[in-house]
């Protein structure tokens, strides 16, 4: 099969440029993508991307192949590869640092900034802080989010606006917290979010949810955040 | 040569995991200035693969649940080689230590009375005289790792820690009387080498599984702090002992948590046999993990195995229905269809023991303290040297770890180095500054590497270093064919010493960060091939075919590997809990 | 909170509001002059005259009018964010953008109390 890879090392490459590279898989197994840059690396180690725990939990290895991103570790190449061609591309809208590795600092500060925290000012039990179970089921579909940047990378939103459009992951977050019976802090949230940008620069596009490795939904839980304004505010 | 920038804390964590967040957590409340070094983002930590939960008494499910009874089967499944002062450490710290995770966020499972949801896991008693299943193992879904890194990162954003993320520790750097003053650091984003001087450096660096060629470990597993360590000629102990999981995913090596026999699954042969029942009679499938994943080899030798080459047995998981697999096994269900095209609901998965957990290291007492075993059984403490976690050996699992005891060690005796390390810099703890000849020191390995000119290719040797390890010191272990391993690790050993590293840019150069790595997996590698070779008798994690029984007369006691001779001595099994009568070496059975 | 001071209502929320609303209102008068068109095909020009002469008309179509300007600056107002990134060019049109709205407005008006 060909694989096309994006390449760039600053030290020597003037510009990015795509490499093309013909590679029989042995025993012509659906290995996945990421096994597929093993073996490319082995070739040639000066390729570089990130990964670590190759099962599709740690969201190391996002990564954008023929046209959508996704994990590299829990993509088949059945499901990706057309015409027995692979496009491999860094995430989209991030700067790259080198090959497909992007420098994440923005997206990282966008989480940060909805303080993903509990909060909680009362003071604690010596024991845990009761919830009931149908509470604890508000938080299935959100805290998953394993931060690979997946969704807010395809986010046309946060393309245009990466430092005041907190982003589909980072939205997520900030609802897992607004939705945690356990949290107390939920003025102070809303009131941080209610400006033109940070929530409503979503404009329901959902490329967040098509792309999603976990199968979570940020359009719905940017939904519910603007709700609880509206709530709020009314 | 240039002299290298030096970045100064009071005290800095090596690694982004559970334990090293945890840690860095307690530090950064102290107030002292603390940096957590970590090769990866930390939510990219191998934490975050843990499932099934982390094992505590919190008297949910059992009112009158007695973190005694914990202690008991934790002693008991370490096959009597945990030491019982930290054992009890552990067992009876615990809940505060899992309260203050509810407290920070973490998305506890939930009873019905709002409690944390606690499930059965192997191994787990109501005490020496009640073998009765216990339910204690607190858990958030299938997911408890991800819930438990994720909240540690968390509540270091909360407290301000400083992170030096994608930051990889090279070598410890020691003063003239041999205390540990930081280390030496690169930058992979922009290449640079730094000096990271501090006056405590913790490693929580994780294990090293990736030493076998089948493992459930994280690509990053690769003992980047026992190779430190072992370098500084600090000795390592217990390095024979290796947990196989029962169930990785045959083929792929993913984990599929031991939850799911808490939950009712069970494992069966190709003739459907529930075949535990044959080798623990009363725990069946949730028996210690080193005595289900042995019955299971000897079902695959014995011809049972199922699939094809009839090389892995079926965990079956159908019968507990589509209602409590998503809600309780959620991330099993994606695991395995991605990885083994099976769908739980309707289908077994394939599995194999996999290489899993070490529960040797560096060994501590229970302050996070690094410990100089000499050759006389005595100990002195390695100034400003700290471990938790994986690569620490306090020990708590002695020669086989149960079930959700890692998270337990990682937030009990990361918090533990941490308030450890508070109380020393309150008292004044001051160490000599490092000399530029003790810099260059640590700078030895880095250098010949960027300097090579010919050598072997890193991916070519690693994999060799992991076949060996595979076929010589798996779950079944021979005098015999350990020789044969050992001569080989040694023909690896001078490839590793040779190695070629041909990209040698700076910016965010992955190729450099993998040569260091191998080398730090050999130092792994040939402490444990040692150890297990000198270790002759069957205990938890280590059975061998040529002593196939325990030998408490000889080996009730640690091995302790010392680098600088490539020796292995023995060091006592601590039997003196502070509070309760200590539990003697019984036959153990499940 | 990332603060701006230029877009409608100074916050997300009722700029969100406002959009949502003037829609509906947009709607209504699409509807309704859809309809009225369709039902009286043989329209002459006094019968659209006298339409408009009616007060409740006239009050309808003010409405339609504002909700148009309302609707049409938040919007551009978040193209011109999303696309022109320099501010001195952003300001530019925007405020060509506001000036021009300003006069259709009042042209509007003009217009409609001409009939």
């Amino acid at each position: 099969m060909l694989v096309s890879v994006y390449r760039y090392n600053p030290e020597t490459d003037d510009a990015p440029y795509m490499q093309d590279i013909h590679i029989d898989i042995p025993g012509g197994k659906d290995i996945m993508v990421l096994d597929l840059l093993h073996l490319l690396k082995e070739k040639d180690t000066s390729l570089g991307y990130r990964r670590s725990c190759r099962e599709g939990v740690c969201g190391s290895d996002g990564m954008n192949m023929n046209g959508k991103n996704g994990l590299a570790c829990i993509t088949p190449l059945s499901a990706v590869v057309v015409d027995d061609k692979l496009v491999i591309r860094p995430l989209p809208g991030l700067p790259v640092i080198r090959d497909v590795v992007v420098d994440m600092s923005q997206f990282y500060k966008q989480y940060e900034k909805i303080k993903p925290f509990l909060i909680n000012d009362t003071p604690a039990p010596t024991m845990e802080r009761l919830q009931s179970p149908a509470e604890r089921a508000e938080l299935d579909g959100l805290y998953e989010c394993i931060l690979c940047a997946c969704c807010t990378t395809a986010c046309p939103s946060f393309w245009w606006n990466p430092d005041k459009f907190i982003g589909p992951s980072g939205l997520l977050q900030a609802y897992r917290f607004l939705a945690d019976s356990r949290d107390t802090a939920t003025h102070e949230r809303l009131s941080e979010l209610d400006d033109p940008f940070s929530v409503f620069r979503c404009h329901g596009i959902m490329n967040c949810v098509s792309v999603c490795p976990k199968g979570l939904n940020p359009t719905k839980a940017i939904g519910k955040i603007r709700n609880m304004l509206l709530q709020q505010a009314t | 040569m240039n002299e290298l920038r030096t970045l100064t804390f009071d005290a800095i964590v090596v690694g982004g995991g559970g334990a090293g967040m945890r840690a860095a957590l307690q530090l950064a409340q102290s107030g002292l200035n603390t940096a957590c070094v970590t090769k990866v983002f930390p939510t990219r930590s191998h934490t975050v693969s843990a499932q099934g939960g982390i094992t505590c008494a919190i008297a949910s499910a059992d009112p009158d649940d007695d973190w005694r009874w914990h202690m008991y089967d934790t002693v008991k499944g370490s096959d009597y080689i945990g030491d019982q002062d930290a054992i009890e450490y552990m067992c009876s710290v615990g809940p505060q230590a899992v309260f203050e995770l509810d407290h920070m966020g973490l998305p506890f499972s939930r009873t019905e009375t709002g409690r944390i949801y606690q499930r059965p896991f192997g191994g787990q008693s109501k005490g020496p005289d009640n073998p009765t299943q216990a339910a204690r193992t607190c858990a958030a879904a299938d997911r408890t790792g991800h819930a438990l890194l994720h909240t540690l990162y968390q509540a270091n954003l909360k407290a301000g820690t400083t992170f030096l993320n994608e930051w990889f520790a090279v070598d410890l750097v020691k003063n003239e009387d041999g205390a540990v003053v930081g280390c030496i650091a690169i930058c992979i984003e922009t290449g640079e080498t730094v000096y990271i001087k501090a006056k405590a450096t913790v490693l929580a660096t994780g294990g090293a599984g990736r030493i076998f060629a089948s493992t459930t470990n994280a690509l990053i597993n690769t003992g980047d702090g026992m190779g430190m360590s072992l370098r500084a000629g600090v000795p390592a102990q217990d390095m024979e002992m290796w947990q196989f999981h029962p169930t990785g995913i045959a083929g792929a090596g993913t984990l599929v948590t031991e939850g799911c026999r808490g939950e009712g699954g069970y494992l069966i042969n190709k003739d459907g046999e529930r075949f535990m029942e044959r080798y623990a009679p009363n725990s069946k499938d949730l028996a210690g993990r080193d005595v289900v994943a042995r019955s299971m080899i000897l079902e695959i030798l014995g011809g049972r195995g199922c699939g094809p080459n009839g090389d892995y047995v079926y965990l079956k998981l159908d019968h507990l229905g589509e209602e409590v697999l998503l809600s309780r096994l959620p991330g099993i269900c994606e695991l395995s269809k991605t990885f083994a095209h099976a769908d739980p609901v309707k289908e077994p998965i394939p599995v194999v023991p996999t290489c899993h957990y070490q529960m040797g290291g560096v060994a501590t007492n229970i302050g996070g303290q690094a410990l100089f075993p000499d050759k006389d059984g005595g100990h002195t403490i390695i100034d400003g040297l700290f471990a938790c976690g994986e690569v620490a050996c306090v020990s708590v699992h002695g020669a086989n770890r149960l079930g959700g005891n890692s998270l337990l060690d990682l937030v009990v005796f990361g918090r533990a180095a941490g308030i450890q390390i508070e109380k020393q810099m309150r008292e004044g703890y001051e160490a000599k500054d490092a000399s530029e000849a003790d810099i260059q020191r640590a700078m030895t390995r880095l250098n010949r590497l960027n300097g090579s000119s010919e050598g072997t290719a890193v991916a070519e040797v690693r994999k060799e270093l992991q076949a060996t390890m595979q076929l010589y010191f798996g779950v079944f272990r021979d005098g015999e064919s350990m020789q044969k391993g050992l001569k080989l690790l040694g023909e690896i050993r001078e490839k590793v010493e040779n190695l070629y590293l041909d990209d040698k840019s700076h910016a965010f150069n992955t190729a450099r960060i993998e040569a260091l790595e191998l080398q730090n997996l050999m130092e792994v590698a040939e402490a444990t091939a040692i150890a297990a070779e000198v270790r002759k008798e069957s205990r938890g994690a280590h059975a061998r075919n040529d002593f196939a029984d325990r030998d408490d007369e000889n080996w009730l006691c640690h091995s302790v590997f010392f680098p600088a001779d490539k020796t292995v001595g023995k060091r006592a099994v601590n039997f003196a809990p502070k509070t309760v009568e200590p539990f003697p070496p019984k036959i153990r059975t499940y | 909170m990332v603060t701006s001071i230029t877009s409608f209502g100074r916050s997300g929320l009722y700029d969100w509001m406002v959009q949502r609303v003037t829609a509906v209102v947009l709607l209504a008068y699409t509807i309704f002059m859809i309809g009225y068109l369709l039902f009286n095909s043989d329209m002459d020009y006094m019968q659209w005259k006298s339409l408009f002469e009616c007060t409740s008309m006239r009050i309808f179509t003010l409405l339609a009018l504002l909700s148009m300007a309302a609707h049409a600056w938040i919007g551009l107002w978040s193209v011109t964010t999303d696309y022109i990134k320099p501010t001195g060019l952003r300001f530019v049109v925007q405020s060509g953008c506001g000036l021009l709205t300003f006069i259709y407005v009042v042209w509007g008006i003009q217009i409609l109390w001409s009939v």
